[in-house]
């Protein structure tokens, strides 16, 4: 029997018999089962995920969910394809054991596979103080759970809602309280809401459209405290400015953290922004050497993307997961030369009073920007983001046709500033700073993140493996 | 019945809107919200409004349709 042959007769019969372990059941881990299963793995498939719920979709939780419109219990994804696979929900994985291929679960009972998926994602970032994070009427929000225990505060009516922390989730929220005639104060620590994903220029622009719909904004301050009263029930906040807030209900809305910490001391390159992995989705270990075995996908991944330098992108983005996921699998089941890249342009909306916010590329990766249509004051514009002389993103409000335009610009690494399509051009077409936030001031983290080259990177803790005795 | 729409490829002409008003809704003029889970008497029209977009972003469950081919 030739090699190929041989080779071609394992992957045969790994697709019959292989076993597949998914840890993480949200959306890029139900789509990359079924995209196994449309690949043809008939092996056994088994999906473990920490919340007891089937796959739900999150993005509608701080929108229509949080209107009260839809209920939470109501986002569970559309099932594409017959899964056949083995649910252990409701149960985390905290341990990965590489050299007997093991996920070890929360009840002690350990999973065997011969390869497996990371797809644990994140979760959201709680307030730093844990007494003032337990007084009732303090929230974060990332799951259906936490949706649902807000929904019913606001419902409840609270005289003011404290947001912190301008990013989209926070953004959003102030959105749907003013949306339901709830007093809302929004702090941001940055000059402006969503300065980290699309720089201050675009940040002033969000700023008055919080004001404009009534949103009490106030950026360049902290929350120092939250107090609470005798029944342990937030009532108010100290900000960095010695002013007060008086609140009854309070978003944190501090970002995300990247659920790694099952990951210690499995020898994989999992920090701070993630797992690293190539742009085929195998997990890199601490060494920068490529796994076999191991798999990312989704808001946990970060790989190099050709089009940024080859810096590692980590992107908490729903099309992430779902291509991220889509190719991880296809490479599971097939070997070189049929592995596929996940070199997706980053894209994101976020609808707020009433604009829909929509974005292609890494706007953080521009320093410069230049508005190429529409009107700003009119709130219905788009604009591009250059570095270089070269296009690296846009953005548009109420301005979702022309995106795909935008997308092959950036694809081709087309001149910026960009020929504007020959239609509804703005009376200045000038570059401009973009002016992003310096790395290190704190502020929103925004969704897509440049981590650098290093597949270890800087912040992860890195742990030399024990010396063979 | 469960579905999702994908709004990055959602452009926002709301002919699902125009189609099924009860599942389907415009924040604004592009901001699309629409209920995950519409009750199944809404099939019909949901696949309606999936089929009259123009850029094919609304995906509906395909177990829900094989379940009801078999019924």
């Amino acid at each position: 029997m030739t090699l190929s042959a041989t080779l071609a007769e394992l992957v045969r019969d790994f697709k019959a018999n292989g076993r597949i372990v998914i840890v993480g059941a949200s959306l890029a881990g139900l789509r990359a089962a079924e995209a196994l299963r449309g690949e043809g793995f008939a092996g056994s498939l088994t999906i473990i995920g920490d919340e007891p719920y089937e796959p739900y979709d999150r993005p509608p939780l701080s929108k229509q969910v949080l209107k009260g419109w839809v209920q939470a219990d109501h986002t569970q994804l559309p099932r594409f394809q017959e899964l056949d696979a083995d649910w252990r929900l409701g149960l985390a994985a905290v341990g990965l054991d590489r050299a007997t291929r093991q996920v070890r679960l929360a009840n002690g009972e350990q999973v065997p596979y011969d390869r497996l998926l990371i797809a644990t994602g994140t979760r959201a970032r709680q307030w730093p103080n844990p007494a003032e994070a337990a007084l009732e009427g303090v929230y974060s929000i990332r799951s259906r759970d936490d949706a649902e225990r807000l929904q019913q505060a606001l419902m409840a009516g609270p005289s003011r809602v404290l947001v912190i922390g301008a990013g989209f989730i926070g953004s959003e929220v102030a959105s749907v309280c003013r949306d339901l005639d709830i007093p809302v104060t929004v702090t941001e620590r940055g000059p402006a809401p969503l300065i980290g994903a699309l720089g201050g220029v675009i940040g002033e622009i969000a700023a008055e459209m919080q004001r404009d719909h009534g949103v009490d904004l106030r950026c360049r301050v902290g929350v120092s405290s939250l107090e609470g009263d005798a029944g342990g029930h937030v009532r108010r906040a100290r900000l960095s400015d010695g002013t007060t807030i008086e609140a009854d209900v309070v978003l944190a809305s501090l970002g995300s953290v990247r659920n790694v910490e099952w990951l210690e001391g499995s020898g994989l390159a999992a920090g701070f922004w993630g797992v690293g992995c190539d742009a085929g989705g195998r997990a890199f270990d601490i060494n920068g050497v490529t796994t076999d075995t191991v798999y990312v996908a989704g808001d946990v991944a970060r790989a190099p993307h050709v089009l940024y330098e080859y810096q590692f992108l980590a992107m908490e983005h729903w099309d992430n997961a779902v291509f991220g996921a889509e190719v991880a699998a296809h490479n599971m089941v097939n070997l070189e030369p049929g592995y596929r890249p996940h070199l997706l342009l980053p894209g994101f909306w976020s609808g707020q009073f009433g604009v829909n916010i929509k974005s292609v590329g890494v706007p953080p990766f521009g320093d410069e920007i230049v508005f190429t249509q529409g009107s700003i004051k009119e709130r219905r514009f788009a604009a591009a983001y250059g570095r270089r002389g070269r296009i690296v993103a846009a953005v548009t409000f109420d301005h979702g046709k022309w995106l795909q335009y935008y997308a092959e610009l950036i694809e081709r690494s087309a001149p910026f500033p960009p020929p504007p399509p020959g239609w509804d051009r703005p009376d200045v077409m000038k570059p401009i700073p973009a002016e992003f936030p310096e790395p290190g001031v704190p502020t929103a983290i925004p969704d897509v993140v440049l981590t650098g080259h290093d597949p270890n990177e800087r912040r992860a803790e890195f742990r030399p493996r024990d010396r063979p005795s | 019945m469960h579905i999702v729409v994908d709004l990055n490829r959602c452009q926002g002409y709301a002919q699902c809107v125009f189609l099924a008003h009860q599942i389907f809704r415009l924040s604004g003029d592009e901001a699309l919200t629409y209920e995950p889970n519409p009750d199944d008497a809404r099939r019909l029209q949901v696949q309606r409004a999936a089929a009259a977009c123009p850029v094919q972003a609304i995906m509906i469950d395909r177990q829900d349709d094989a379940e009801r081919g078999a019924a």
